[in-house]
């Protein structure tokens, strides 16, 4: 697919405002439908794009296997982590109410880290499946 | 059962009617592929019957609107599918690696073949090793 | 105080961080020794945990500060509070075992991620345990069956069939949960809360309701599947015998015995003030049922000749003593399923380690034909391996007696003296798959030289620690059966 002008080009183009799309929906979880998991799954489409149109090992040059694997347990180390945050804090788990000092803001804040948590993820789960499914080398 | 039973609850119908056929390609298709997108169908029809479930008559859908006074449906079961969604995405991608770990190993996907290769006692001793070059992630 | 605060989210959440952790660490042994001290963590806050609620009695955590009905809940009162205590015991013990088992059956580079998966099984175990929200159950059994299905798909590289056992246990797990999810669904239309206790309160204004009982059919269709209750526990034979060992062996002490003590709540915690039909369900379905499975565990495990097949249905068979217990729908019934549960996971997690030795030593699977004299070969596996074997058909002086001496209670309050000699005579066809296994292992000459040069004592210390817990159990059992009679009253109240 890599010699087609249209799909290269379309692709190149395509590329930034997807990532822009999944950034959107992250951020706008709060007052439409989107989120965490959405966002993820967007932005991974836009990297799995990428490597189909020029080739597996191109898409594991802009985004390598230890940067995925790393990325996949950031999120999680961001999730729990808040709710260990709000232990720290002298509240129950994942209670946002001490992060800030008016209980609107807090709650709004501690659902946007989570969601940041849930959307690092996702992206890394779907791209790390697409690349364990393309990759897979059967043994002869 | 009257025409009136089925036009008010339309949507049960239409939801029983995917959980069967969920159900039975799960059991009758052979080839194990085809189980997972049996699952995947009667997953669908659960979140379906959630999301019927939460309607409010004359309700719209549960986003803050602004506009005083506007009757929204039930949000929790939106928030619930979502949950079970992801676990159906989760539950099918662990399917699809696990079938094509099988696909390698035992050179076949469709049941009655692995069922003759069980009959034949033929499934054991064969052992796989995956080296490291050829991993992917 | 912090961490005494908030246990029950604790302990949950410290093995999710420890397993995102541990999947990024390089090495095999930083990532056992992460995943070991993890698990000593819970064990510790496991035992405060027991502490605090032998002097409160019940404890409800509220996540993210939101109270019960409108935030999730876990629920921690004297039904559950042992079954925590024995995952977080059991947790270790399969960890220590682990440390050498496992590192022999799965390839060095995978390690991490293979402790990683472990972790997070073991942080939906207490999640099952303890939430009291019924959607949040269904999250933590997903969890939990998905990290099982991974971690028995690792078997194969010993044995490629681990394979097909897993998606085996993918396809059915699946259905069963969707079910579970329907029966949720229902018992949502009906009542309008997810909270079990709150759905208690108002299933009480309600009356009989047709939504809320169709409701508690899919939910217990569901939970049974992964309880492994007799007709819908097809998948457990196939996945404990491929399973590694160190995955065998937690699978089969823990992971079904959550699903059957969620069982028993929603039954009598929940359903039994509202319908007559949950006595129907006693008495017709679930007790014949129970009686097929005894059965047919015992007998299908007589003709059987590989090891850890046998016990998977030696397990199938005591999980009917369990429901059967269960069935007698009882104060004393219910105490004694409950005792069983813990002395039934001791038990089998002591078996299904030791037959792991075993196959170690002879470098292949553990059979009749291949077993022959292994027993003189490594002689204190074989000893652990005795005795827990007599625990498991209930010989005086261990913990099987216990739960065998409290079903026969049960029993007799019933006064039927059929069920009496059902159950003595199963425990006679379970002395004979015993006496097969002893006999090959131990009166036969060996006929091959072992593989390995002793027995690894970091594989037989496990071992030895869980049989030394049953003979405790045997002889000072009387914390086993207060938490039985504990956790009756809990579901119930006292009688």
């Amino acid at each position: 697919m890599r010699d087609n002008p249209v799909f290269k080009i379309v692709s190149k183009i395509l590329f930034g405002p997807i990532i822009i799309y999944g950034l959107y929906v992250q951020f706008h979880g709060d007052y439409g439908p989107g989120g965490g998991f959405q966002a993820g799954v967007i932005v991974a489409a836009a990297f799995i794009l990428y490597s189909m149109i020029y080739g597996l090992e191109e898409g594991r040059k802009l985004m390598p296997d230890w940067i995925i694997r790393l990325v996949m347990a950031l999120g999680v180390l961001v999730f729990c982590g808040t709710g260990i945050a709000s232990i720290l804090l002298g509240a129950n788990y994942l209670d946002y109410s001490p992060f800030a000092y008016k209980i609107y803001k807090a709650q709004h804040l501690g659902i946007i880290i989570v969601e940041l948590g849930v959307g690092l993820t996702v992206f890394a789960v779907m791209l790390g499946l697409f690349n364990a499914f393309a990759g897979f080398k059967p043994h002869k | 059962m009257s025409i009136n039973l089925i036009v008010l609850y339309w949507n049960y119908i239409i939801v029983i009617m995917l959980m069967m056929a969920g159900l039975y390609i799960i059991i009758s298709n052979q080839n194990f592929i085809k189980k997972l997108v049996g699952l995947s169908i009667f997953q669908s029809s659960v979140f379906i019957f959630y999301i019927s479930l939460g309607k409010v008559s004359g309700g719209t859908a549960p986003i803050l609107t602004g506009i005083e006074d506007t009757v929204y449906s039930n949000p929790l079961p939106h928030v619930l599918i979502l949950t079970a969604i992801v676990v159906g995405v989760a539950t099918n991608a662990l399917g699809l690696a696990l079938v094509v770990r099988i696909q390698e190993a035992f050179k076949s996907i469709e049941e009655h073949k692995l069922l003759a290769l069980k009959k034949e006692d033929g499934l054991k001793d064969i052992q796989i090793e995956v080296s490291k070059e050829d991993r992917a992630v | 105080m912090l961490i005494l605060d908030n246990i029950p989210a604790l302990l949950v959440a410290i093995p999710l961080l420890a397993s995102a952790v541990v999947s990024l660490l390089p090495s095999a042994r930083i990532a056992w020794g992460f995943a070991f001290i993890t698990t000593l963590i819970c064990l510790y806050m496991a035992f405060e945990l027991v502490g605090i609620i032998s002097s409160t009695q019940a404890l409800s955590y509220a996540f993210g500060g939101w109270e019960p009905p409108w935030g999730i809940v876990f629920v921690l009162d004297s039904a559950n509070v042992y079954l925590v205590l024995l995952v977080a015991f059991v947790s270790v013990i399969a960890t220590l075992y682990a440390y050498t088992m496992l590192a022999r059956e799965i390839a060095v580079e995978d390690l991490p991620k293979a402790y990683a998966v472990w972790l997070l099984a073991i942080a939906s175990l207490f999640g099952l345990a303890m939430t009291g929200d019924a959607f949040n159950l269904f999250v933590f059994l997903e969890i939990s069956a998905l990290s099982s299905i991974t971690l028995i798909a690792l078997g194969a590289g010993q044995d490629r069939r681990a394979l097909l056992a897993a998606y085996n246990y993918l396809i059915i797990g699946a259905i069963g949960a969707t079910f579970y999810v329907i029966g949720v669904g229902y018992l949502y239309a009906a009542t309008g809360s997810l909270n079990l206790i709150d759905i208690i309160d108002r299933l009480n204004e309600l009356g009989t309701n047709q939504a809320a009982i169709t409701g508690l059919a899919f939910m217990l269709a569901g939970i049974m599947v992964k309880a492994g209750v007799f007709p819908v526990h097809i998948w457990l034979p196939a996945a404990y015998s491929y399973a590694p060992s160190a995955v065998s062996s937690l699978l089969a002490a823990v992971a079904t015995k959550v699903a059957i003590y969620y069982f028993a709540r929603l039954l009598f915690g929940i359903f039994i003030d509202i319908t007559q039909l949950v006595d129907f369900f006693l008495l017709y379905i679930l007790m014949p049922v129970s009686i097929l499975a005894i059965f047919y565990g015992t007998i299908a495990a007589i003709y059987q000749s590989d090891f850890k097949r046998l016990f998977a249905l030696s397990s199938i068979a005591q999980i009917g003593y369990i429901t059967f217990a269960f069935s007698l729908n009882s104060h004393s019934g219910i105490s004694a399923g409950f005792i069983h549960i813990i002395n039934h996971a001791l038990i089998k997690g002591a078996l299904f380690m030791a037959v792991g030795i075993f196959a170690l030593g002879i470098g292949s699977r553990a059979t009749m034909s291949s077993m022959q004299g292994v027993g003189r070969q490594m002689p204190i596996t074989f000893a652990g391996f005795v005795l827990a074997g007599l625990a498991l058909i209930g010989v005086p002086l261990t913990a099987g007696f216990i739960s065998k001496l409290y079903l026969f209670k049960a029993i007799f309050e019933t006064g039927n003296g059929f069920y009496v000699a059902l159950i003595a005579l199963s425990s006679v066809l379970s002395v004979l798959y015993l006496w097969k296994i002893l006999e090959v292992m131990w009166l036969k000459e060996p006929v091959q030289p072992l593989k390995i040069d002793k027995e690894p004592a970091s594989a037989y210390l496990p071992v030895w620690l869980m049989v030394g817990v049953i003979m405790i159990f045997g002889v000072y059992s009387g914390d086993v059966i207060s938490s039985g009679i504990g956790a009756a009253n809990a579901l119930i109240g006292a009688r």
